[in-house]
């Protein structure tokens, strides 16, 4: 279609002037940081000639803001319009997040902010930064600074505490929080390079190796390093909360390691190394608990019987019969964090965002009461094959179905619909 | 500091060397791309009987050049005779699922050139938009371009193509897929089509090419006398896959036709009836062609130097196709397992790699029948923000 003049009788058209943007809390918010219970609901009402946005806290001013601008069109003469209308807006889930993996691959800093402008277009709130794991350490530590120095791929795939400020920086302007995974006691072969001491040395035959296994739980030196560590993560990311980890954690090296073995039989754990790999998670909920932040941990943390705290979220993330680790979990009074059925970095051939848009969280065995503690979900992107030259056609527009699964209501689930908007959102966000 | 090797004296120069004269022709199948490269102290040679071979050897030359800690470029000694082991090595791209800007083609023709491709096979139209600008019809792309301004594809587009790819020694193969295939060409083209019925009546919807009207082989007749000059290829693909009979089975005219030719309810006769005819024109205007694998499938009488392009792949059944085409020796391309666009989790470029093309059961003259293979890269699920990563 070709711009042509605007015909002379369409003058005396209704205009927009004005979007006022009301917030309307005695503290709106914009100097603080987000946080889940923050209030992100919004009143948006366009009509001539000023349109208002009505929210209690910046957060919702956000959501809404990024409303009207899916509502602004433009005609074929170039003009912008907007429909009158009057919406009424919250979020059905207070936690939607993306998992960016920065350790299986070095992610620069513009690939994370383009990505955070991207969850924002999906009123995404959370970045769930799984900052390090066994391939490498780029988060250069303060206190520790050995860690990257040697675990890094290399000296320049590293964040500096300057680019976290930023990456915080940049998200609590588009009302993301920033939630750092610091994953132990397994996925840390590349802590190990840059600490000695701090892994498990797994042993054949009565010898050392010269391989290393997950943190070692039996040493008081860990639990010093962890208290040292996580003293410096507390306070250099300002979210409520930090993930643990505590997943796939291989019990053959400490199983091999004398030390363990005698320390297993000094508690009279048996030969459960679950009940070992528990003894460690509950010391550090404890480290961590104790620099007032809240937890969040894997799905095996709980499964492996560690005693948690009322307040610990529980991330179910393994696929099969995910509903019933739902139930498992909220039965057991816990908060919990889908992302089973949102492993995006499992690409498939087609639309696979249809299966991803038809998931229903609630969709368990459960009370009222139970299904209220799923307090919402994280599509995942794991690293193994993703790198900037692929993040964003990867992640997008698949994880916007994953987004309006989380933020509308449970009706909304006309697949033909979803789509007819999803393709003008992914031209928007293009 | 490490021992640093004593580098040698410097070699500034690498000398290029091709006997036979060619820089402003055209790459064809028949093109030798074979090169010699010795790389010894203070001197580097490359030579090749062709420029094309040039080229290989070039590219191989960039991806022996090191650079180390301090920021010098070396090279080991070297001594290469390179040839490549099928003379026809492509990827097709897909420019009607979705449009691709320009810019788009002419970066795959850069990455193709580091992967020594020979072949650019443009499927540049099908049912979902035109893009392609004729001279002759002007009409279809203004008519059955996705934007008739911004999505197609200029004869100076086309021009472009060529060019670039030629100076990476890379053959342009344009597919303009008939009889199938075809719904945007109806908007542009009236008649066309064939329309479909319901019952006695007209119901709106087109099929296939109509293949027992005249008018239709006088429009393909003007088209393909554009496409062969537009295109300086000896060889076009003609397309010939997934013909739906179900619309002509439906046209009363056409099921008269079929009576009257004594097809009797055979509609592969049919589909053969209007494919001989397109092979005899594009013949006579003195091109060579590539057909799908349903054209040798369903029997149609085709020239003995027609290449069939092998692409279903149920259960390797692929090997057994490239047996029976090669056995009715007809030479062959193998795309079947290289379906680059059902992507899958994790490394699938093994699977790809793994594939051996002449695994399958025939006589040497048989496998020496088979040309070579394409990669492809269909468009439903690609467009300009993903083609890159998807493909390479």
């Amino acid at each position: 279609r070709t711009r042509g003049r605007r015909p002379l009788a369409a003058r005396a058209e209704p205009q927009l002037f004005q979007l006022q943007v009301v917030i309307e809390a005695g503290d709106p918010g914009c100097d603080r940081h987000p946080h889940l219970a923050s209030s992100e609901a919004y009143h948006l009402t366009v009509t001539e000639p000023v349109a208002v946005l009505k929210a209690s806290e910046v957060w919702g001013a956000l959501r809404g803001l990024e409303t009207f601008s899916q509502l602004v069109h433009e005609d074929d003469y170039g003009s912008f319009l907007v429909n009158e209308s009057e919406i009424n807006d919250f979020p059905r889930f207070a936690h939607r997040g993306v998992l960016l993996d920065t350790s299986r691959h070095y992610l620069p800093l513009k690939s994370i902010l383009t990505n955070l402008d991207a969850m924002a277009f999906n009123k995404f709130n959370v970045l769930h930064w799984h900052i390090v794991d066994d391939q490498s350490f780029p988060y250069q530590s303060i206190y520790f600074p050995e860690l990257s120095g040697k675990g890094a791929y290399s000296s320049n795939l590293i964040y500096t505490p300057t680019d976290v400020r930023l990456v915080i920086e940049y998200a609590r302007l588009r009302g993301i929080r920033v939630i750092p995974e610091f994953d132990t006691p397994g996925h840390t072969q590349s802590w190990g390079k840059g600490q000695k001491h701090l892994l498990t040395p797994c042993y054949n035959g009565g010898h050392p190796t010269g391989s290393f296994g997950p943190v070692n739980p039996v040493w008081n030196t860990t639990y010093d390093f962890m208290t040292k560590f996580f003293k410096e993560i507390s306070s250099v990311f300002p979210d409520e909360f930090i993930h643990l980890g505590g997943d796939e954690v291989d019990f053959s090296c400490w199983k091999s390691n004398p030390e363990v073995k005698k320390f297993m039989k000094k508690q009279g754990f048996g030969t459960d190394y679950a009940k070992l790999e528990s003894y460690y998670v509950q010391n550090m909920l404890d480290i961590v608990s104790s620099y007032n932040k809240g937890q969040m941990v894997w799905q095996e943390v709980f499964d492996h019987k560690a005693q948690l705290k009322p307040d610990t979220v529980v991330q179910v993330w393994m696929a099969n019969n995910y509903a019933h680790e739902l139930s498992s979990v909220t039965g057991a009074g816990l908060t919990a964090v889908l992302s089973a059925p949102w492993y995006l970095d499992y690409i498939s051939y087609g639309q696979d965002w249809k299966k991803y848009y038809s998931v229903e969280p609630l969709d368990f065995p459960g009370s009222e009461k139970q299904k209220k503690l799923v307090i919402g979900g994280e599509a995942c992107l794991w690293g193994e094959f993703v790198d900037a030259t692929n993040l964003t056609p990867r992640l997008w527009p698949r994880a916007s179905a994953v987004g309006e699964r989380l933020w509308s209501s449970s009706n909304v689930t006309n697949l033909q619909d979803a789509y007819k908007r999803l393709t003008s959102h992914r031209c928007r966000m293009l | 500091a490490e021992n640093e090797p004593s580098w040698e004296t410097p070699c500034t120069e690498l000398l290029v060397s091709v006997s036979t004269p060619g820089c402003d022709g055209f790459p064809s199948l028949d093109s030798k791309e074979s090169y010699k490269l010795s790389v010894s102290k203070g001197s580097m040679l490359l030579s090749a009987e062709t420029v094309w071979g040039a080229l290989r050897g070039l590219e191989t030359f960039s991806q022996l050049v090191g650079r180390d800690a301090n920021g010098t470029y070396y090279i080991n000694e070297t001594e290469i005779v390179d040839f490549p082991r099928f003379p026809h090595r492509g990827l097709l791209l897909d420019t009607s699922r979705h449009y691709l800007p320009l810019r788009a083609i002419l970066e795959t023709l850069d990455v193709m050139a580091y992967n020594k491709f020979n072949v650019f096979h443009w499927h540049i139209v099908d049912d979902p938009s035109f893009p392609y600008e004729s001279s002759t019809f002007p009409e279809l792309s203004k008519q059955g371009a996705f934007n008739a301004m911004t999505h197609v594809y200029t004869a100076s587009d086309v021009r472009t193509v060529i060019e670039y790819a030629r100076l990476r020694g890379i053959r342009v193969i344009a597919e303009f897929d008939t009889p199938g295939h075809t719904l945007s060409w109806g908007p542009g083209a009236p008649g066309l089509l064939t329309p479909c019925y319901m019952g006695k009546a007209r119901s709106g919807t087109y099929g296939p090419i109509n293949p027992i009207v005249n008018s239709t082989y006088q429009f393909v007749t003007s088209l393909f006398q554009e496409v062969s000059t537009v295109f300086p290829d000896f060889f076009l693909h003609l397309g010939g896959d997934e013909v739906d009979f179900t619309c002509w089975k439906s046209n009363p005219e056409i099921r008269a036709f079929m009576t009257e030719m004594g097809f009797g309810e055979d509609y592969k006769k049919l589909e053969s009836f209007y494919i001989q005819r397109l092979l005899d024109i594009v013949s006579s205007l003195g091109k060579g062609y590539i057909v799908w694998q349903e054209v040798f499938d369903n029997d149609v009488k085709l020239r003995p130097d027609t290449i069939v392009h092998v692409w279903k792949d149920n259960s390797m059944q692929y090997l057994k196709e490239m047996a029976n085409v090669t056995r009715a020796g007809y030479r062959a391309l193998l795309s079947a397992p290289w379906y680059l666009n059902r992507i899958s989790y994790g490394q699938d470029w093994i699977e790809a790699y793994k594939v051996e093309p002449l695994s399958f059961e025939g006589s040497p003259e048989q496998k020496a029948l088979v040309m070579g293979g394409e990669a492809c890269m269909w468009g439903e699920y690609v467009d300009v923000t993903n083609l890159t990563p998807r493909l390479w």
